[in-house]
């Protein structure tokens, strides 16, 4: 248990010295997530004019809510893997006695540190914009949603590494993510909320694990009705599912790794 | 004792065959087929705790192949191998401590930051304690003249020194095995000097196992008292560096200088003859017709000066493997 922790010390401040090297460009990463602001103009003015089962106000704070829920669920360790596996940058990870994906996942989190001071001013910006959009949430509706925000990166890390994996046999695992991406644009309530689909496909949706990455800890942000149980138990099954299918490909893809170029 | 024992050990890789044009690539996108190639087919050897051994072929002969597999990289298709007692494709933790590759290409270090915090990583991740850390950090420091270069970003650093601090963190956790593959790629010949002789002390200190390959002769016979040769992935040769010039290196070097050019054609008839630039020849005689060539040379023709030496390492072993289809 020492060592973990003295391990995750090592990995966490060393990689967030790292990601500080690259501060401009997590800058940029953090004004690249600046959809959700685009749909809320989008949304906002569709809702004055029609009916969506929420109000204009309601699509502001929502759009922010994703906005904020986005930064820090952003994922990109298939692109990482697969470089590593052609590559054979992944041959020095192999050569040491910790697995490989603590690494990613020591990257990705310090990744939130180094983002972390950007966005209260990104957010304070849009406040100064639009002030009648502020709103105060409740202190168990922060601490949910801290909850459900971690989840949905544990969630949404482990499927892209499990995409990630398929790098041994096709390596350009990628391009998985670019059909896995179409399911998550739709479903994950990025460009909508989900209270304006109908309600066969709403309900499809809750099943999938798509709306848990960033409709569902937005909406408890926000204060819209949610089944906590539901999602925790969705979330969970995935999570299940997909830890057992990631370590199954990676015990057999692993046995195709041929070190290439290295 | 034996720290690395292979036996019959082959890796068969699936190559895509791809025909040329448009029908080719049609073809090979509707019905993709493969051939299978032996990497290494069938070679076996022992290495004994703490024994340099120089592994020698050319590019694409089986070598780095060969060290992935003992490294734990990639898996054995089909034999036996042991390295430190384990079975290094199950790359147990055990065994990842008692091992290490340096690849030459290749490196580990964190590009933008000082290679102190890749080194502050690995001391973590094969569990050093600070002051052991320390310690060791400050011994190979010394060892490879890397003092006041830690603190500095990877990236402002030479090739030389790169490759000295890639050495450093491949060698924190104490290797018992150590696998080099061209660790002196690229470097000049002072840094090349460097590299030899930290890996000749490391060996002698810590009876370090080391199995290394190169391109530079002069890490071969500085370090080196065994060698192994492959070729098209079989081990033709495994015995010492002295034996093996003798056995393949009959020649004696013969340069000479004429006081004016003389054709080619004239040049051949006194024996094999490796170059001809002016005014300066080099012919490569066998040992037993030496003194009655050179005494011809004399004789016939006009020389200002004459040398006789053993013919490079390089030239031996090039020699040996454009020989395709000699019996060993």
């Amino acid at each position: 248990m020492k060592w973990l922790f003295k391990q995750a010390k090592a990995l966490l401040s060393v990689y967030y010295a790292h990601m500080v090297e690259y501060r401009a460009e997590v800058f940029l990463w953090a004004l690249s997530g600046s959809l959700p602001i685009i749909l809320m103009g989008v949304w906002t003015t569709a809702a004055g004019e029609g009916n969506f089962g929420l109000e204009p106000i309601d699509f502001a704070r929502y759009f922010i809510s994703v906005f904020i829920v986005r930064q820090f669920i952003v994922v990109w360790v298939i692109w990482e893997f697969e470089k590593e596996v052609v590559e054979g940058k992944l041959s020095f990870a192999l050569l040491q006695p910790i697995d490989p994906v603590w690494r990613h996942v020591a990257m990705h989190l310090s990744e939130r540190f180094a983002r972390l001071p950007i966005i209260p001013f990104l957010v304070g910006f849009f406040f100064l914009l639009y002030p009648e959009a502020i709103w105060f949430p409740s202190i168990p509706n922060i601490f949910l949603c801290i909850i459900a925000t971690a989840m949905a990166f544990t969630l949404r890390f482990l499927l892209q590494y499990t995409l990630a994996m398929f790098a041994f046999w096709t390596e350009r695992a990628a391009a998985l993510e670019q059909i896995y991406f179409l399911f998550y644009l739709f479903l994950s309530g990025l460009i909508a909320p989900l209270e304006v689909f109908p309600p066969l496909v709403r309900e499809i949706a809750l099943w999938t694990p798509f709306p848990y990455f960033i409709h569902f800890p937005a909406a408890l942000i926000m204060g819209l009705p949610v089944n906590f149980q539901q999602a925790m138990s969705v979330m969970l099954a995935w999570g299940v599912l997909f830890f057992f299918l990631n370590r199954w490909l990676w015990r057999r893809g692993i046995k195709k790794y041929s070190g290439m170029g290295a | 004792m034996d720290i690395i024992t292979v036996e019959n050990l082959t890796k068969i890789y699936p190559v895509p065959i791809k025909q040329p044009g448009l029908k080719g690539t049609l073809a090979h996108f509707f019905r993709r087929t493969y051939r299978e190639v032996k990497a290494v087919e069938n070679i076996s050897f022992q290495i004994t705790t703490g024994e340099i051994v120089g592994f020698l072929g050319p590019n694409g002969a089986g070598k780095t192949t060969t060290l992935k597999m003992l490294a734990g990289l990639i898996h054995p298709s089909l034999g036996n191998l042991r390295v430190a007692g384990y079975l290094p494709f199950r790359r147990q933790p055990k065994f990842l401590q008692k091992t290490s590759l340096v690849m030459g290409q290749k490196q580990q270090l964190l590009w933008d930051l000082p290679a102190l915090d890749s080194l502050r990583i690995n001391a973590a991740v094969y569990r050093l304690p600070e002051s052991q850390f320390q310690r060791r950090l400050r011994e190979l420091t010394e060892m490879l003249s890397l003092e006041d270069k830690l603190t500095q970003p990877v990236r402002k650093l030479s090739l030389g020194e790169r490759m000295k601090a890639e050495l450093l963190a491949a060698l924190l956790h104490h290797p018992q095995v150590l696998f080099l593959d061209e660790p002196t790629l690229g470097l000049d010949v002072n840094a090349q000097g460097a590299v030899r002789d930290f890996l000749r002390v490391y060996n002698e200190r810590y009876e370090a196992t080391i199995l290394l390959t190169s391109h530079y002769m002069g890490d071969i016979t500085a370090l080196c008292k065994r060698v192994m040769l492959i070729y098209e992935g079989k081990l033709i040769y495994d015995g010492s560096l002295e034996e093996l010039l003798a056995r393949f290196a009959p020649y004696r070097e013969v340069k000479i200088e004429l006081t004016q050019p003389i054709p080619k054609s004239k040049l051949v008839q006194y024996g094999e003859l490796e170059s001809v630039e002016g005014k300066q020849v080099r012919f490569f005689l066998r040992r037993e017709q030496l003194t009655s060539t050179v005494n011809r040379i004399l004789t016939d023709m006009e020389v200002l000066d004459l040398s006789v030496t053993d013919p490079p390492i390089e030239e031996v072993i090039g020699r040996l493997f454009r020989q395709r289809n000699a019996q060993i």
